[in-house]
């Protein structure tokens, strides 16, 4: 078992730093040593040490317990856009992979017009219609990430569907949905885990970044993007209000992506 | 042509063992291998899949995988021992000296170079020629693997050749730089009979041409039979026979090569069919004493203690058997059932195809309406046949005939071009139009289980759907999942396992019992042995058979090989280029008259016995593109018995020679009877009659 851990060690690093921040914000309530809007204006700006750990904020607020908080935020959009994605992606690539000719056709380059936007831009395009908030954040990264999504999962269908085991569920009268997600489906988790686990860093990344621009989640809220966009103003202050969250979603982001290339690894037998 | 030393063995092997470092431990790929190859000789290795053949070969060539690790003993090639070579002069004979032909000539050919230069690349690799120099000794090369017009094929790319002479190809090679020892691991298995005719045809001429020693590897033995001087027969790593090679096949002395011999199908039906029993053993865990021992039919208490040493059987015929004097003794299993002859009464059709024809068209309408679509591919064309009720009609031919896609416009898996497909029930004689009942009346095994069956479903899945989808309530389901087990004799363990976990030939059962899962009364079977090692060939055959009596079900079986539609068919209809060419029971196609294309077809299949080697008939050319068949006759430019005008712009009928006999050929009835027969009269089949 150590062996087979050792063999991979982006799959170990990944999963050592995700169960932590998992942990740590699951647990924040907790962990936390201040209430996560409790104010004190009078030690606004701290520097780590003494009371507060890792400082405070412009507001005096705990930034080891905003930090925490702010956790859950961003898992919560990092996977919640990611499944929203693959709601949206994985039936439309698989029908339009099965399907084939003018169908797949007509499908994908509707997709690959989607494609074209980058996906931050996309988002912004959604948020601007339907107004900044937590849920149109998710909302827009989720939709963002569909195409993509869409687009392995063809391709993944493309591959199996000329397996044998197709032709044989049609010789026995399967309908064609039993024969998509019923028999090419399963075969095609393991690209799609893949795929989700490098898409949510970058979903974490992009809510940040709407937030950041004030069109993700609003104050009061503890979230990271949010945290930085309010700590800018104060940087030559303190600058741990920013490096707090700063490095917080660095880390996050980088234990997604091993986790991702670990999984990769793993599933496609290279280690 | 080049020195050689005047004595010793060229290639001198002497207790090698090579194990594979694996996660879940090591695994025994060689155990204490010994023998030799003179200069000028052919030396056969036979044995299943993984009995350690191809890693006999790497090792020759020491490019075995990073895991390997030689354990002990030595490779000694022409004096000097290839496991103790440095890097560098490892090099020059690799490739050079010692040269290897792979089974798929595809991958070993570059596809973006040109033949010539492939060759041609080879000798200046080596240093062994001039540019120009290579380029003339490049020509000779392809003349000497007898490629017609060697100047236009060195111009050609690989993918415009066929996969016969993409082979020579690879022939032509190996042979680039004059090698001491050619190994070939496999050469003809992807080619058709016909093809693997005329390679065979080459390397027995090879042998007197260049003089190098051959190590032809092969799990055929009817292949091996027909090149080889001396035979080596390897089992689980160990080299249980060795012996010139007709002594090996009059005389077998390890009980392994008996086995061997009768799991393969007779097409003379001299001889018996039948499995081995018992499983492949564990690389990992080896039985203590001989490791055929669980297997074997001679077994007494003192092989399963000790292995066994190897025993002298004659000057040059040595096997790894303390019993071989009983084995060589007692006398050939006679063939197993003889019956009654097959299916007197015909009775009424249950399948009508009634010219049907499948043409594949190139997709994209713009291309067509522009005209810049290439032709479509003549899958089918014109085809009528029945299929009469309790019948096995055997669909014969080699790949691109189209007998896959017969088999699934059968099964309305496509849909056909023009002409119809009707299939009727047996008892009423009512044609069937509801797809439910069709779907469960007509099923079909496919060639290979590895894709058919979906590597994330569990036995019980698999069988228990084909149940789910006609309406079968959850606890009948399981309880006929039982029986559907036990009906194809897997255990019924096996239920929760997962495809990767079962052998081929228990994976091809599954295949079949979900095929038998609903009762149906038209099987068609597509290959169903082709994928199978032989020693489970014999199994499945028996398998189907009693299936089909107790089902009384009607079998469309597709096959390329001969000798198994010899053991299992009724009726047998000819394919060739996507046309019927010949109809008839077995007894009828396999003896005059014969269409000149059954009669290649039967002469060109190799049998285990050394001394009925070369084929009579020998087919020129490759099998023409299906997009552009030959006008009149199709097989007019491969046939070596053409009349001339009439044969390639006339399309012969099919006309019937004999009762239920009938042939599509231009040549007189009464001359084709005149010919002589290509394969002895046999016995009666065996599986066949009720």
């Amino acid at each position: 078992m150590t062996a087979r851990i050792l063999a991979n060690p982006p799959l170990a690093i990944g999963t050592l730093i995700l169960g932590c921040v998992l942990a740590l914000t699951l647990l924040a309530p907790l962990v936390a040593p201040y209430g996560v809007a409790e104010q004190s204006i009078p030690d606004r700006l701290q520097r780590p040490g003494g009371k507060h750990l890792l400082g405070t904020d412009q507001y005096g607020r705990d930034l080891l317990t905003r930090t925490l908080f702010g956790g859950r935020t961003a898992l919560l959009l990092g996977l919640g856009a990611v499944a929203l994605g693959l709601l949206f992606g994985v039936p439309i690539g698989l029908a339009s992979g099965y399907a084939g000719g003018r169908t797949d056709e007509v499908i994908m380059r509707v997709v690959d017009a989607l494609l074209s936007f980058p996906a931050l831009l996309m988002a912004l395009m959604i948020i601007t219609a339907l107004g900044a908030s937590t849920l149109h954040a998710l909302l827009a990264i989720g939709v963002a990430n569909a195409p993509g999504i869409a687009r392995i999962v063809r391709s993944q269908t493309l591959a199996v569907k000329h397996e044998e085991f197709v032709l044989a569920a049609c010789a026995q009268g399967e309908s064609h949905a039993y024969i998509m997600f019923g028999e090419i489906l399963p075969n095609l988790l393991p690209p799609i885990v893949i795929e989700a686990s490098i898409r949510v860093g970058f979903a974490i990344l992009a809510s940040a970044s709407l937030s950041f621009l004030g069109l993700g989640v609003q104050p009061p809220t503890a979230d990271w993007g949010l945290m930085i966009r309010e700590a800018r103003q104060y940087i030559f202050l303190s600058s741990w209000p920013l490096l707090c969250p700063g490095l917080a979603l660095a880390l996050t982001i980088v234990g997604f992506n091993l986790l991702g290339d670990g999984v990769r690894d793993r599933l496609t037998g290279r280690v | 042509m080049m020195s050689r030393q005047a004595s010793g063995p060229a290639l001198q092997i002497e207790h090698l063992s090579v194990s594979f470092e694996t996660p879940r431990g090591e695994v025994h790929a060689l155990r204490d291998i010994s023998f030799d190859i003179a200069a000028g000789e052919v030396f056969g290795v036979a044995g299943e899949s993984g009995s350690g053949k191809s890693t006999l070969a790497y090792a020759i060539m020491r490019d075995l995988a990073p895991n390997a690790r030689v354990l002990g003993g030595s490779i000694h090639f022409a004096g000097e021992d290839v496991l103790r070579l440095v890097p560098d002069a490892l090099r020059r004979i690799r490739g050079r000296r010692i040269a290897m032909v792979y089974q798929d000539p595809k991958s070993a050919l570059n596809p973006s170079m040109r033949v010539g230069q492939q060759i041609a690349e080879v000798l200046e690799i080596h240093a062994m020629a001039s540019r120009a120099g290579a380029a003339a000794r490049a020509l000779e090369l392809l003349a000497l693997v007898n490629i017609p017009d060697p100047l236009a094929v060195a111009h050609a790319y690989p993918h415009q050749l066929s996969g016969g002479m993409q082979q020579r190809l690879v022939i032509a090679m190996a042979l680039a730089g004059d090698p001491g020892l050619l190994i070939m691991d496999e050469p003809t298995t992807g080619l058709d009979v016909t093809t693997q005719a005329r390679i065979l045809e080459l390397v027995t001429g090879l042998r007197h041409d260049v003089g190098a020693a051959i190590l032809y590897i092969s799990h055929d033995l009817a292949v091996i039979a027909q090149v080889s001087d001396r035979v080596g027969i390897l089992y689980a790593g160990e080299m249980v026979e060795t012996a010139p090679a007709t002594q090996l096949f009059r005389r077998p002395a390890h009980p392994y090569t008996r086995g061997l011999l009768d799991a393969l199908p007779d097409i003379d039906l001299t001889r018996a069919f039948r499995p081995i029993g018992g499983r492949f053993p564990d690389l990992m865990d080896l039985p203590d004493g001989c490791v055929f021992a669980p297997r074997c039919d001679f077994v007494e208490d003192a092989c399963t203690r000790a292995q066994p040493a190897m025993a002298t059987v004659g000057l040059t015929h040595v096997a790894r058997c303390r019993r071989w004097e009983t084995v060589i003794a007692t006398p050939p299993m006679p063939q197993a059932r003889r019956s009654a002859p097959p299916l007197l009464e015909v009775t009424p059709p249950v399948a009508r195809v009634d010219n049907l024809t499948k043409h594949y068209e190139e997709p994209g309408a713009l291309m067509r309406w522009l005209g810049l679509a290439r032709p479509p591919v003549h899958a089918i064309d014109d085809v009528t046949f029945a299929v009469h009720g309790g019948e096995v009609l055997a669909l014969v031919g080699e790949s691109g005939c189209g007998k896959t896609t017969l088999g699934r416009l059968l099964l309305r898996l496509l849909p056909p071009t023009s002409g119809t497909v009707s299939i009727r029930r047996r008892q009423s004689g009512a044609e069937i139009a509801d797809d439910a009942e069709f779907r469960r009346v007509v099923r079909i095994v496919f060639q290979n289980p590895d894709s058919s069956l979906n590597p994330t479903k569990r036995v019980a899945a698999i069988l228990e759907r084909p149940l789910a989808i006609q309406g079968v309530s959850r606890p009948a389901r399981r309880a006929r999942v039982r029986e559907l087990l036990e009906a194809v004799r897997l255990d019924v363990g096996y239920l929760h396992r997962l495809p990767r976990a079962l052998s081929g030939g228990e994976r091809q059962r599954v295949a079949i019992a979900r095929a038998f899962a609903t009762g149906p009364e038209l099987v068609v079977l597509d290959e169903p042995l082709s994928a199978l090692d032989v020693s489970s060939q014999a199994s499945v055959v028996d398998l189907l058979t009693e299936l089909r009596h107790r089902l009384d079900a009607t079998y469309v079986f597709i096959s390329h090989d001969l000798s198994l539609v010899r053991h299992l068919a009724h009726r047998i209809g000819v394919m060739y280029l996507g046309r019927l060419v010949e109809v008839g029971t077995v007894d009828e196609v396999f003896r005059p008259p014969y269409h000149p294309y059954t009669r290649a077809l039967l002469s060109s299949i190799p049998v285990p016995d050394p001394s009925a080697r070369a084929a009579t008939v020998r087919l020129e050319g490759a099998v023409p593109s299906a997009r552009l068949p030959p006008s009149g006759c199709r097989f007019h430019t491969r046939c070596p018995s053409k009349l001339g005008r009439v044969c390639e712009e006339v399309q012969p009928p099919l006309q019937r020679a004999d009762g239920t006999h009938w042939l599509a050929c231009h040549i007189p009835l009464e001359n084709l009877r005149r010919e002589r027969p290509v394969r002895p009269a046999g016995g009666t089949p065996q599986h066949v009659a009720p």
